[in-house]
């Protein structure tokens, strides 16, 4: 196993260089079939080990790599750490990865840049597999910071676009203010524990569980201000209530990039976090108050936003947001099982949905507004009915008394029930906010599904269509290459009357090609089997898990004991959620706009997403600007500069008209003085 | 080595070189230069290969008594020997970047460089204080020829700026050093390391060095020559000026204020404390609003340089190692980002920001050199930026949160104005045409940057190669700071720790219907109940 997780990590790495660095001397299909060969071998090799732990004949181990820094008692290496958490990680990462790269071929295919895209992705890979397999705390974050680099490469890979770039540059700095909180977590960490060694730290923090320390001038508890710290980098890395920002933003990225990074693997790296130092957060009551808290409020806010937007993009990401704020409560009551679990079938139906959305940009010529969308069903088939399998995922479509669904259903109403289970007040608000947001999950994923599969052609009106049309193209062209692909359309807050925007324009949409539908094809076994296949393991088998992430029996307990309509909860909501969204967007299309017109302010309120944008606009962003002016033109130069060199230079100036005569003017000359002067000085105090 | 002079030798060969190149032609200038300079750095590879890590505090000693107890004793220590590497690998890179750039006095210029190496190489190496002076005062003679005959339009004010801030300086600490020498009786350093002055006396003398050193670093609100010297000098001595003259402030406290003033170093820890942290943030901002590149970059070079001021005070392991990380890692970054300026700037003859963009189109291979640095300035994971950062405020938060906070928010700033310059410069449509024209990096351009971003890499991954050799020196000094540390209020009370964990539900039936009976009770205290609690 130590020989296979060495490739595992670092093959990708190897084809990144490879491919980043030969970029125009190999060619593109050259770079795109080794970054691509190379992800399916990790693959190959991860499955085996996640399929160890899950029989029971591997334990946890740890390869040692390399010293990093020695300094004093600080003292960490580059190691890599496998244990069950781990090699859940590492399947769902390669496995996504591996697809992603196969589906670029298709998705990527006239871009002029390929082989700088396919080398992103690689290292992209290894950094979030330094991340999974980090033995202690800085290689964690290592690992977070250089997907945080990944990141920021691939939302900006059309770096042309204004816009894409400010989405990068965003996506960096928010995740960074969430980077102060993890930084300070690691620094307390060492100073309470005196070392880094996650495995160590988790041994050690039970006793700490009651000791203070000074912080800010005020003293309070050691575990809970760390954790919070910690946390605080899991909730930007993880676009939790207040980092969330960056995340809807960060759509501009090619697609294949959301699906990877922003849906299947690096937005999860919080919950991971918590996962791995379950534990510790257990030694930390209030802490893991605020992690119920925000993953509840992060659930239901990102929920509301979701079912307003226009951008099919922009939607998953939002529910996206949603589902990582059900992982975090469910982390918050104990569930860590739970929300691992949902972090493995998310991964798959999410990177599906994903896909399946490019998919029908790619058919629809880079058009992302669902408004232009409609009647697609029977025209890209393969990809609908791929979409579909997501969507019955996400929605957590199931029987309860079979014990059998698509894979949200498992993972989704466990969360739910331990909520409900974990019998606390906060637990019950965790639980009403997760059902409620589950109607709106039902909803929006409903309404995406209706608008862009059902109903008539509403293609006519969009830009991407027309200008296809014009020039003679069916589907995707040259002339109109990808990097210009839309972000969505001016702000327009009402649904336009159906009639003018009904028409095909002479358009045929198309189905994707192979390399597209095979990611598909296997995330959609994925969305239909994961939930089934392993709701056992992950969430009943103390064994299984192997002491890797905090085991709850109690709790399990408790969530078998919650009562049936607990138990039920999730799938009523589930079709009233599809009930309302068929009746708006099927049986009466004017309803959304009459709803609109009834409730403009909260229309207006959700559409601009609670207006955080603006909020942080005025309160960070300009200030800051405006006070580095002000410190630069009237604190430099009008105060220090003025009063300093520059009065003294008018002091001297008004008093040398009389020893001009000693003065040259010529600087090396005074130099030249000065150190004569420091010699004779010398000289004279020693003698 | 056994007696071999080698130091001397390392003063000698710049000093052949420069003398040679006055009186020779531009182009045989050039090459004696960097022949002079290649033949330094291997010499500083020899002094670092043959360095004894553990052995003696002090090696390659020598020392030769000229008058009145002024002696020319040079010796040096694993701190000195990483900062005399570092000078003697930036120094062939500066003479390639001014291998075009220069056409005007080309012999004065290349003397005037190889006098600043010898003279650098000479504040490390100085094992006697008035030697240490007339080096470290010295040193700056050849940097105000570079920035005043060779500088931008504004030159004259550049250095005249420059000179004044450090001539004030350089007073109080020569008035102060003369004291010194007259308490402990001897000019020789390593005997001053261990003198213990009156406390009182300490804190005159502290402010004395204090003054120069904080001048030099340089420290908020003496930084105001260092944006205008940046500006003006040409590429190469801004690369010198940031990388190497910067780092003797710095060199500064960790030789004289720290081991000779502890008792004042400690008392005045809040005063650096307070600057620094005005530092981080007033200069990020300044940064953040800057629209020439050069002066973008000088004002992060206040910002980092206060991570290094606040890292020397912590009084601990981390806080000193780092700072001197800090220092290595900021010397190559900041070098290397005055680099890649210049690069552009020999194409265009403009620090405009707004003058590029889009050049990641017609440049991708700079593209690449300048991300790395970039990254590597942001202090990312795996660059010598991130190794520095990390030690120096993991030290400071063993100290107070609250500076590590202040401090540690210089990773945001840092990442907000450095990703926009990148974005401003690399990214972005080509805008203008004769920027787009630009060519890429040609090999000399080659040579310069893909040195320096391996050691910036190999400084990020295994960064023990420079840790080794000073970890027997930081030990010593930390060893003399720790009788006067200060109490913080970071100290940890264990209180008694709590039975279960937080979530731990141990009654396994009743639970569901004991949480809901007990709910209220669960919120209050965070949620420990649930456990059995009926």
């Amino acid at each position: 196993m130590s020989t296979s997780i060495l490739i595992i990590v670092f093959l990708p790495l190897l084809a990144a260089i490879v491919g980043g660095l030969g970029n125009r001397s190999l060619g593109n299909v050259a770079v795109k079939a080794i970054t691509t060969g190379t992800l399916f071998v990790s693959c190959a090799l991860s499955w085996p080990i996640f399929l160890g732990f899950l029989s029971g004949d591997y334990s946890a181990m740890v390869v040692p790599v390399l010293d990093w820094v020695r300094s004093g008692d600080m003292d960490f290496d580059w190691a890599l750490r496998v244990d069950t958490l781990t090699a859940v990680m590492l399947v769902v990462i390669t496995t996504v990865s591996a697809l992603v790269h196969l589906y670029s071929w298709g998705y990527m295919d006239e871009d002029p840049d390929q082989p700088r895209f396919f080398a992103y992705l690689s290292l992209f890979t290894f950094a979030m597999l330094m991340l999974v397999t980090a033995d202690n705390l800085v290689q964690m974050f290592f690992g977070w910071e250089g997907v945080g680099l990944a990141s920021y490469l691939l939302i900006g890979f059309w770096f042309r676009k204004p816009s894409a770039n400010a989405a990068a540059m965003k996506a960096f700095i928010v995740n960074r203010v969430g980077d102060l909180g993890f930084m300070l977590g690691i620094f307390g960490t060492f100073l309470v524990f005196g070392t880094t060694s996650i495995s160590a730290i988790l041994q050690a923090a039970p006793a700490m569980s009651g000791a203070s320390v000074g912080f800010l001038g005020s003293r309070v508890m050691v575990m809970d201000v760390l954790c919070i710290l910690l946390f605080i980098g899991a909730m930007g890395k993880s676009a939790q209530l207040g980092l969330h920002t960056w995340l809807p933003d960060a759509m501009e990225g090619p697609t294949p990039v959301s699906a990877l990074i922003h849906a299947a693997t690096m937005v999860t790296a919080g919950v991971f976090m918590v996962c791995r130092l379950s534990p510790m957060f257990e030694t930390a009551p209030v802490a893991l108050a605020f992690v119920t808290f925000i993953g509840a409020a992060t659930c239901l806010f990102a929920a509301t936003v979701g079912t307003v937007q226009w951008d099919i993009k922009r939607v998953i990401a939002y529910s996206t947001c949603s589902q990582l704020g059900y992982m975090f409560f469910a982390a918050g009551v104990g569930a860590y099982g739970a929300a691992m679990f949902h972090l493995f079938t998310h991964a798959f139906f999410k990177a599906l949905l994903f896909l399946g959305a490019g998919s029908v940009i790619h058919a629809m010529h880079h058009e992302q507004d669902m408004r232009y969308y409609g009647a697609l069903r029977k025209k890209i088939p393969l990809t609908f009915w791929a979409m579909m399998a997501g969507t019955l995922a996400i929605t957590g479509v199931g029987i309860y008394w079979l014990h059998a669904g698509f894979a949200g259903f498992h993972s989704k109403d466990a969360i739910l029930e331990a909520a409900f289970g974990r019998g606390t007040e906060l637990g019950q608000f965790a639980f009403w906010l997760g059902a409620f947001s589950a109607l709106l999950t039902s909803f929006y994923s409903w309404r995406l599904m209706f608008l862009t599969f059902w109903g008539k052609p509403r293609w006519a009106q969009s830009e991407h269509i027309q200008h296809a049309v014009h020039h003679g193209h069916d589907g995707p062209d040259e002339a109109n290459p990808a990097w210009q692909e839309d972000a969505g359309h001016a702000v327009t807050h009402d649904v336009p009357a159906p009639g003018d925007m009904e028409g095909t324009a002479g358009y045929h949409p198309h189905e994707s090609p192979v390399s597209m539908l095979i990611p598909l094809a296997v995330l959609s076994l994925g969305a239909i089997f994961a939930g089934w296949l392993f709701s056992e393991a992950f969430l009943d088998s103390a064994e299984f898990w192997d002491g890797s992430i905090y085991y709850n029996e109690g709790l399990i307990h408790a969530m078998h004991g919650t009562p049936l309509w607990v138990k039920l909860t999730a799938t009523i909501v589930m079709l009233v959620g599809l009930l309302i969204a068929w009746f708006a967007y099927i049986r009466d299309t004017s309803v959304p706009g009459k709803f609109v017109e009834q409730f403009r302010l909260l229309h207006a309120f959700l559409f601009n997403k609670w207006y955080f944008d603006e909020l942080y606009d005025r309160i960070f962003v300009r200030p800051a600007f405006w006070f580095g002016r002000k410190f630069w033109k009237v604190g430099d130069e009008g105060g220090i500069d003025r009063f300093g060199p520059d009065g003294a230079a008018w002091l001297v100036s008004r008093g040398s008209v009389g020893a001009r005569k000693f003065q040259s003017g010529y600087l090396y000359s005074y130099a030249l003085i000065m150190l004569l002067g420091v010699v004779a000085a010398i000289t004279w105090v020693l003698m | 080595m056994g007696g071999f002079p080698i130091l001397s030798l390392m003063l000698l060969v710049p000093l052949v070189g420069a003398i040679v190149c006055l009186f020779t032609t531009a182009h045989a200038a050039r090459i004696i230069a960097l022949a002079t300079t290649l033949a330094n750095l291997v010499l500083g590879i020899i002094l670092w290969a043959s360095y004894d890590i553990g052995g003696a505090q002090w090696q390659f000693v020598e020392s030769q008594p000229l008058f009145a107890g002024f002696s020319y004793a040079l010796g040096i220590d694993g701190i000195a020997l990483m900062l005399i590497v570092l000078s003697v690998f930036l120094m062939p890179i500066c003479i390639l970047a001014s291998w075009d750039g220069i056409r005007d006095r080309v012999g004065v210029y290349m003397s005037a460089f190889l006098f600043m190496e010898l003279l650098i190489i000479g504040v490390f190496a100085a094992q006697d204080l008035f030697l240490f002076y007339i080096f470290f005062e010295a040193g700056l003679i050849p940097m105000y020829l570079i920035i005043g005959i060779w500088g931008g339009d504004n030159r004259i004010y550049a250095s005249y700026k420059f000179f004044l801030y450090t001539l004030l300086g350089s007073v109080l600490m020569l008035i102060a050093m003369l004291w010194m020498v007259n308490e402990a009786g001897t000019s020789y350093i390593p005997i001053l390391m261990q003198y213990d002055f009156a406390s009182g006396a300490q804190n005159w003398l502290w402010f004395g060095f204090f003054a120069s050193f904080a001048v030099k670093m340089p420290m908020w609100p003496v930084h105001t020559w260092l944006p205008d010297a940046h500006v003006q000098a040409p590429t190469a001595g801004s690369v010198i000026l940031a990388g190497v003259l910067l780092k003797l402030g710095g060199y500064g406290f960790i030789r004289f204020s720290l081991p000779m003033f502890p008792d004042a170093s400690a008392q005045f820890a809040w005063l650096i404390f307070a600057l620094s942290m005005i530092a981080v943030i007033y200069t990020s901002l300044v940064a953040l609003v800057q629209s020439d590149m050069k002066k973008l970059i000088a004002y992060s070079s206040v910002a980092h340089m206060a991570i290094v001021t606040v890292g020397l005070f912590a009084f601990n392991v981390q806080g000193l190692e780092g700072a001197m990380i800090v220092m290595l890692s900021h010397g190559l970054v900041s070098g290397a980002l005055f680099l890649c300026v210049g690069v552009i700037y020999d194409r265009l003859h403009t620090r405009e920001i707004a003058r590029y963009g889009g050049l990641a189109i017609n440049m991708p291979q700079y593209a690449i050199f300048f991300l790395l640095f970039t990254m590597a300035s942001i202090g990312l994971p795996g660059t010598s930026g991130f190794v520095g950062e990390f030690l120096s405020l993991a030290g400071i938060y063993q100290v107070s949160s609250f500076v590590t906070i202040i401090c540690t928010t210089g990773i945001i700033l840092g990442a907000a104005y450095m990703l926009y310059l990148y974005r401003r410069v690399v990214f972005g449509l080509q805008r203008n045409e004769d920027a787009a024209a630009m060519s890429d990096l040609n090999g000399r351009e080659w040579l310069m940057l893909a040195p320096i971003a391996a050691a910036t890499l190999w400084m990020g991954v295994y960064p023990e190669s420079f840790l080794a050799p000073m970890r027997q020196d930081i030990a010593v000094l930390d060893a003399r700071l720790s009788r006067v540390a200060p109490e913080y209020d970071s100290a940890i009370v264990i209180g008694t720790p709590r039975p279960n964990a937080a979530n731990q539900m141990n009654d396994e039936h009743g639970a569901a219907e004991a949480g809901e009976a007990h709910g209220a009770a669960a919120v209050a205290d965070g949620g420990i109940a649930g456990e059995g609690a009926h």
